[in-house]
């Protein structure tokens, strides 16, 4: 039913909650933009600080332990005199590279079995989501904590455990994507022109699936950060010497009940920037991928 | 409505053995040895005899598949083994425990969604204002938080700073009694921290649902009757707005288990949660594998929940269809 009548006065203007003039343009590309820089600079840091910076993050200085932020030291140092900036530099790569890593094997691992689930359809098709089911009803984080504690505490332990415990949303996400892609015309064109099972998957299926799969992956890299540090400050993470930004949460709560705050506040801000400037810029782009979505959450 | 709710029990069997299974195969798979877990450091000087000796005796001598037999039947008469970190049957250690987890997740979980429901009717109401702006871009940034983070500034401001509330635990140190005053000043700061975990999603879902159904037919009807602005917002708006949101609270368990897991070890609240950790860091594989199957089965009795409760305040889906 469509209703032409003006809106009445004094209410909320409906038009408002989709707008699209030119002043939401401008606050989205926006933060777009600051999205962009704030990416590029996590990367930039992570990459090119440790080999340019001839700093020993490690250094000790027991002169200048637990100092307070300062221009020398602009996020403070902690209990043993370490920079924390540099510290914070350090967690981060190592954080990132658990969590990339991670997340692109649970990417490698959904994309395939929700492709397989997809592609074959019939009872592989409802057998391969019972498993999907079954992982998803055990908390991931339980889950990740119980392999861990098996497996010892370890960085392999760490990216398998984030990894099997990431891989069900992009298989679904990917299983879907190919049950409306199987009835399209040029599937059929390809089957009828007679392309192999695996002809028509790896050359039709696969390629139409990616920008879905890429864009998941995308958006597991914060979710894989962040069960990096929970484990981590668990204790059930990395070793020390491979200092993470949990570790270095988990290694300053000592200094917290001492009353300083800034190793603690830190790495956490490490942790969220990145995760929001992730957030932000994988949000355009499932904008311009499938505009539909466009007003639909994402968290 | 029972017949059901028991079908959907029935599904959960084969999940609950299927999982249990896989905590028996993973621990199989893994370097843990459970003689030398028994044992501890004795293990290091003892000949080999005896390490095969306490190894029969333990009974895992026998391939897994077998171990996990055993534990199920015996899990079934209430035997889940014993607790070597606890030092107590692991049945006594969930039974002693789970009432204060079950009490921190429920304060944690009601005030999250009451606070949620406030703040999402707030932010629908005037899409694109300084308060939608606000409440949005906070939720979104406590999304992104860690809750072990917020956990340990809360303490550093509450406790340390301002001294108005205690630190951990669950009683103060040196008293002997667990009285409901001491519970309550030491269960806000904790419970309150999950309940900020969990409140971004419950904000952001209710100021989608709003905000759809503000700006749907009936509700432009009912303007058009001229009914208050409060009727229309809190009798149609947030009645159709909400109801899409009460019937995912049920699948939230996994998200509220993954909190309690690290605001009780922050807090060192005297929960089943904690108590999973202090397991897994000391490899406590009893305790452990009786903790993950209580999780997995709190899981399936929270999708059931879910499932229930839209039938039961949707009109439009049919029990007898589910």
């Amino acid at each position: 039913m469509t209703c032409d009548a003006p809106v009445p006065a004094g209410a909320p203007a409906e038009p408002e909650w989709r707008a699209h003039g030119p002043k939401r343009r401008s606050t989205r590309a926006l933060r777009v933009r600051t999205s962009a820089a704030l990416v590029a600079a996590t990367v930039l840091a992570v990459l090119l600080v440790p080999p340019l910076v001839q700093l020993d993050q490690q250094a000790v200085d027991l002169a200048a332990k637990l100092q307070p932020p300062s221009w020398a030291h602009p996020f403070g140092t902690d209990d043993v005199g370490r920079d924390l900036l540099l510290r914070c530099v350090y967690g981060l790569r190592v954080s990132l590279l658990v969590g990339v890593a991670a997340a692109l094997t649970a990417t490698v691992v959904g994309t395939a079995v929700g492709a397989a689930a997809g592609a074959l359809g019939g009872w592989a098709d409802r057998a391969l989501m019972r498993v999907v089911d079954t992982f998803s009803s055990v908390p991931h984080l339980l889950l990740g904590i119980f392999i861990v504690a098996m497996f010892r505490p370890g960085v392999w332990p760490v990216v398998i455990s984030v990894a099997l415990t990431h891989w069900l949303s992009t298989a679904r996400i990917v299983r879907a994507e190919v049950l409306s892609l199987r009835s399209r015309p040029y599937i059929d064109a390809a089957v009828s022109g007679g392309a192999s099972r695996w002809r028509v998957a790896v050359r039709h299926l696969l390629p139409a699936v990616l920008p879905q799969a890429a864009l998941a992956a995308v958006l597991m890299v914060p979710h894989a950060m962040w069960h990096e540090s929970a484990l981590s400050f668990l204790g059930l993470g990395l070793p020390t010497h491979t200092a993470s930004l949990g570790t270095l949460i988990q290694g300053a709560r000592g200094s917290l009940l001492a009353g300083q705050w800034w190793p603690t506040l830190f790495p956490g801000l490490f942790l969220i920037v990145p995760t929001l400037a992730i957030a932000g810029l994988a949000g355009a782009w499932r904008e311009r991928i499938n505009p539909r979505h466009r007003s639909e959450l994402m968290l | 409505m029972a017949r059901l709710a028991g079908r959907r029990a029935l599904f959960a069997v084969p999940v609950l053995l299927v999982v249990t299974f896989g905590v028996f195969a993973i621990a199989a798979a893994s370097p843990f040895d459970p003689v030398k877990a028994y044992a501890g450091t004795a293990a290091l000087g003892a000949d080999q005899q005896t390490l095969d000796r306490l190894r029969e005796n333990l009974g895992v001598d026998q391939p897994f598949a077998a171990r996990w037999w055993h534990w199920l039947t015996s899990a079934l008469t209430g035997d889940l083994g014993h607790s070597g970190v606890m030092r107590q049957p692991v049945a006594q250690v969930i039974g002693e425990r789970l009432v204060w987890s079950a009490l921190l997740c429920a304060v944690a979980f009601a005030a999250a969604v009451l606070a949620g429901t406030l703040l999402g009717v707030l932010a629908a109401r005037r899409p694109g204002s300084l308060v939608d702006r606000t409440v949005t871009s906070l939720a979104y940034t406590l999304e992104a938080a860690p809750v072990f983070w917020i956990a340990l500034l809360a303490i550093w401001l509450f406790a340390l700073q301002w001294d108005v509330l205690p630190a951990g635990g669950l009683t103060d140190t040196g008293s002997a009694q667990v009285t409901p005053g001491q519970v309550t000043s030491h269960l806000v700061l904790p419970a309150g921290v999950l309940a900020v975990s969990q409140l971004p999603w419950f904000t952001l879902y209710v100021r989608q649902g709003v905000g759809d159904a503000l700006a749907e037919d009936p509700v432009r009807g009912a303007r058009a009757r001229g009914l208050s602005e409060r009727t229309v917002l809190l009798g149609h708006a947030l009645r159709s707005g909400l109801l899409p949101v009460l019937t995912l609270i049920g699948s939230r368990v996994p998200e509220l288990i993954t909190g309690a897991l690290l605001v009780e070890s922050v807090f060192s609240w005297p929960g089943i949660a904690a108590a999973t950790v202090e397991a897994a860091t000391a490899v406590d594989f009893p305790l452990l594998a009786a903790l993950t199957t209580l999780a997995t089965a709190a899981v399936l009795a929270g999708n059931l929940l879910a499932d229930l409760l839209y039938g039961l305040f949707d009109p439009r889906v049919k029990l007898s269809d589910m």
